[in-house]
């Protein structure tokens, strides 16, 4: 198994961790200065909403970088959750709303989200491959229809509106501030769980499956379970990106979890780059900023044939996203200056 | 230990293929026996009760049956692409809903149904041809990035088309001699003077069965009887040799690209004439080729057309009987399969 990661992981491994670690401290600390700088709507529309899309594509980028299961599902997991949030703690839709307090809803929603997500992985590997992103689009797009469709569970076209981050610690953690920091918290909790476990054992062993599942196999590793094993950890994500998520909307309703969004997380993830955990960070960042401003440039109505070109673009100039793109400029840079030298 | 390299499935169908043959025939028969006595019959009270009316039920599976048509005719592109491609197709509902948008605009234009049909099937067909020869033959081998344009091209394609024909409904007038309704052989009730009440059904719905019908015979006939259907058949079993046998791969894959392509704007146009055109018929019939596609086995027409049988026959009956969960039943018959039989009922494992 050793002898397997060590074919994976570039033998210069320990200095590339060393100078992402640096990296890793003056983002944490950009991040947490960003602040300061930026306006309540930067704060909450690009600040937040970034963090929780980039969480969600995380949790993609977990599952098709070092799995190599492309899941389009994502997002309705992250849905799951939020409708259980909605359904146990409380809205103004005047259906469901248990109430239960905030600290019982949160890991709860997880959970299920987290549950949903492995039973998705349980019927998606049925099959291995580029089957993997049909099968997850035919049920995400199927939860789609049955969340508008099913009124006793999910309210059905209008879902559930007026859900509320709690209050507590005398915060008001749906304020922008608080809620910035409340989502780069998670964010920075799952990215670092992410990097971390992908360096365990598990995720040594993950990677290999992906690899080279029929040697993992023979060697007496249990493919399957490893695979829905990162379906849960994914779903882990997933879920808590969508409790912020339904709590950053105070409402959630089928279009939430359409197959717009659904593709959308596949968006960022690719165009971010699915190479590391940052990747899809990037992505969404660059996704947001696009969705905001591309108003200015090609109108609200043009939106989506903007992101799609710009897709296209980056699908078909680097596989790997911008994080690709800058692996890809940075040895030839430095090929450059050596010739450069001749 | 070494039984987990590589699972005997050979040995387990060649042991009792016969018998196990046999049991299945059986149980098809029983079926037959069962549907041709709810459909001839005229129905006791108690099943009345049950199924809420025979009429209701009959329909509910015309219905389903006529979905499946219009499922197979959009589906046996898709299908047919990723056999020989591996090229899964996302932008398949957008061929689909583009096909019918071209249909609506040339029969509402020159008054000629038939014309919007065919200009549906050419202009989809050369769509399709153009895609693969600029887009798709660049990624040949890379499945994933090919899977990812398909999706840029769709949602680019969808916000073009809301952009042209916005979100607007439009219905294709099908010709007079199309329309109406026509009286089946099948007795729905009976009046008190001992009068039998035939069931009256849609007949453009019964032209667009026969259509699937003919066309998925016509696809058969062409994988199964012609030199071109032969390559394509030995292409979908091993590309690699196909090609070191000479034949000019790039051209079959072209061919193909172009049928599913046009299959998928045939659909549009004569669907859209049965239901109506609007954004987000794409997503709709996305979904459906993807789950009649996986139920029925990837790279099958055989398999599409039973599961295109399966899903438009869930999909109609669950809107029957219990509308709100309709969606689950289709879903229901996806995990079924994936968990019995993984490659698709029709599929081989690969």
């Amino acid at each position: 198994m050793t002898v397997l990661a060590s074919t994976e992981q570039p033998v210069s491994a320990g200095t590339v961790i060393e100078k992402i670690g640096a990296g890793n401290i003056v983002l944490l600390v950009l991040l947490v200065l960003y602040p300061a700088v930026a306006s309540n709507f930067f704060l909450a529309q690009i600040g937040a909403y970034s963090l929780i899309l980039g969480m969600i594509a995380l949790s993609l980028m977990l599952l098709a970088g070092y799995g190599g299961m492309v899941s389009l599902a994502q997002i309705s997991v992250a849905g799951i959750a939020g409708y259980t949030v909605a359904v146990f703690g409380l809205n103004n839709s005047g259906v469901h709303g248990f109430g239960w307090p905030f600290w019982i809803v949160v890991p709860f929603a997880t959970l299920i989200g987290a549950v949903a997500s492995a039973l998705i992985g349980l019927i998606s590997n049925r099959t291995e491959g580029i089957y993997t992103i049909m099968i997850t689009l035919a049920i995400a797009t199927a939860f789609f229809y049955f969340t508008q469709q099913n009124y006793s569970l999910f309210n059905g076209f209008p879902g559930y509106t007026g859900i509320r981050a709690p209050e507590f610690w005398g915060v008001a953690w749906r304020d922008p501030l608080p809620f910035y920091y409340l989502c780069l918290g998670f964010a920075v909790v799952t990215y670092a769980a992410v990097l971390y476990g992908s360096r365990s054992t598990y995720g040594l062993t993950l990677q290999a499956v992906r690899d080279n599942p029929r040697r993992m196999r023979a060697l007496g590793f249990n493919v399957t379970a490893h695979k829905v094993v990162a379906y849960f950890y994914a779903g882990v994500i997933a879920g808590l990106a969508g409790v912020l998520l339904v709590w950053f909307n105070g409402r959630i309703s089928p279009g939430t979890i359409n197959v717009a969004a659904a593709i959308n997380v596949l968006i960022i993830a690719v165009i971010g780059g699915m190479r590391h955990p940052i990747g899809p960070f990037l992505g969404a960042i660059v996704v947001v900023l696009m969705q905001t401003f591309a108003i200015d440039i090609v109108g609200a109505e043009r939106f989506n044939t903007l992101i799609g070109l710009f897709f296209l673009v980056i699908v078909f100039v680097s596989p790997d996203g911008l994080l690709g793109l800058w692996g890809r400029i940075k040895p030839h840079l430095a090929q450059e200056s050596l010739r450069s030298l001749r | 230990m070494s039984a987990l390299e590589r699972p005997g499935t050979s040995a387990d169908l060649s042991s009792g293929g016969i018998t196990r043959r046999q049991a299945w025939g059986l149980f098809w028969l029983l079926v037959a026996a069962v549907l041709a006595w709810l459909f001839l019959a005229v129905w006791p009270d108690w099943l009345n009760a049950v199924l809420i009316s025979k009429k209701a039920f009959v329909s509910a599976v015309f219905n389903g049956v006529t979905l499946a048509g219009l499922y197979f005719l959009v589906a046996s592109g898709f299908t047919l692409v990723f056999g020989l491609m591996r090229n899964v197709n996302l932008a398949h509902g957008s061929l689909y809903l583009l096909g019918a948008y071209i249909g609506y605009e040339v029969a509402s234009r020159t008054g000629y149904w038939l014309l919007g049909v065919a200009a549906g099937f050419i202009v989809l067909a050369l769509i399709g041809l153009v895609m693969q020869v600029f887009v798709f033959r660049r990624l040949e081998g890379d499945d994933l990035r090919q899977t990812l344009v398909t999706i840029g091209i769709s949602i680019v394609a969808a916000d073009l088309m809301l952009a042209v024909w916005t979100g607007t409904t439009y219905q294709i007038v099908t010709p007079a001699w199309l329309d109406g309704a026509v009286a089946m052989p099948i007795v729905t009730a009976v009046k008190s003077n001992g009068e039998a009440v035939f069931m009256r059904y849609p007949f453009y719905r019964l032209v667009v069965l026969a259509v699937a019908i003919v066309i998925g015979i016509g696809l058969w006939l062409m994988l199964n009887r012609t030199r071109v259907g032969m390559m394509i058949r030995a292409g979908v079993d091993d590309r690699a040799m196909l090609s070191a046998s000479g034949v000019n791969v790039h051209a079959v894959f072209a061919i193909v690209f172009a049928i599913g392509a046009g299959l998928a704007g045939f659909a549009g146009v004569v669907g859209g004439s049965a239901l109506s055109v609007a954004p987000g018929e794409d997503v709709r019939y996305l979904l459906a080729s993807l789950v009649v596609v996986i139920v029925g086995g990837m790279g099958s027409i055989t398999g599409a057309a039973i599961g295109a049988l399966l899903i438009g026959l869930a999909e109609q009956i669950g809107l029957v009987y219990f509308p709100t969960y309709g969606i689950v039943l289709t879903f229901v018959i996806m995990v079924v399969v994936l968990a019995v039989r993984p490659q698709g009922i029709m599929g081989k494992a690969r």
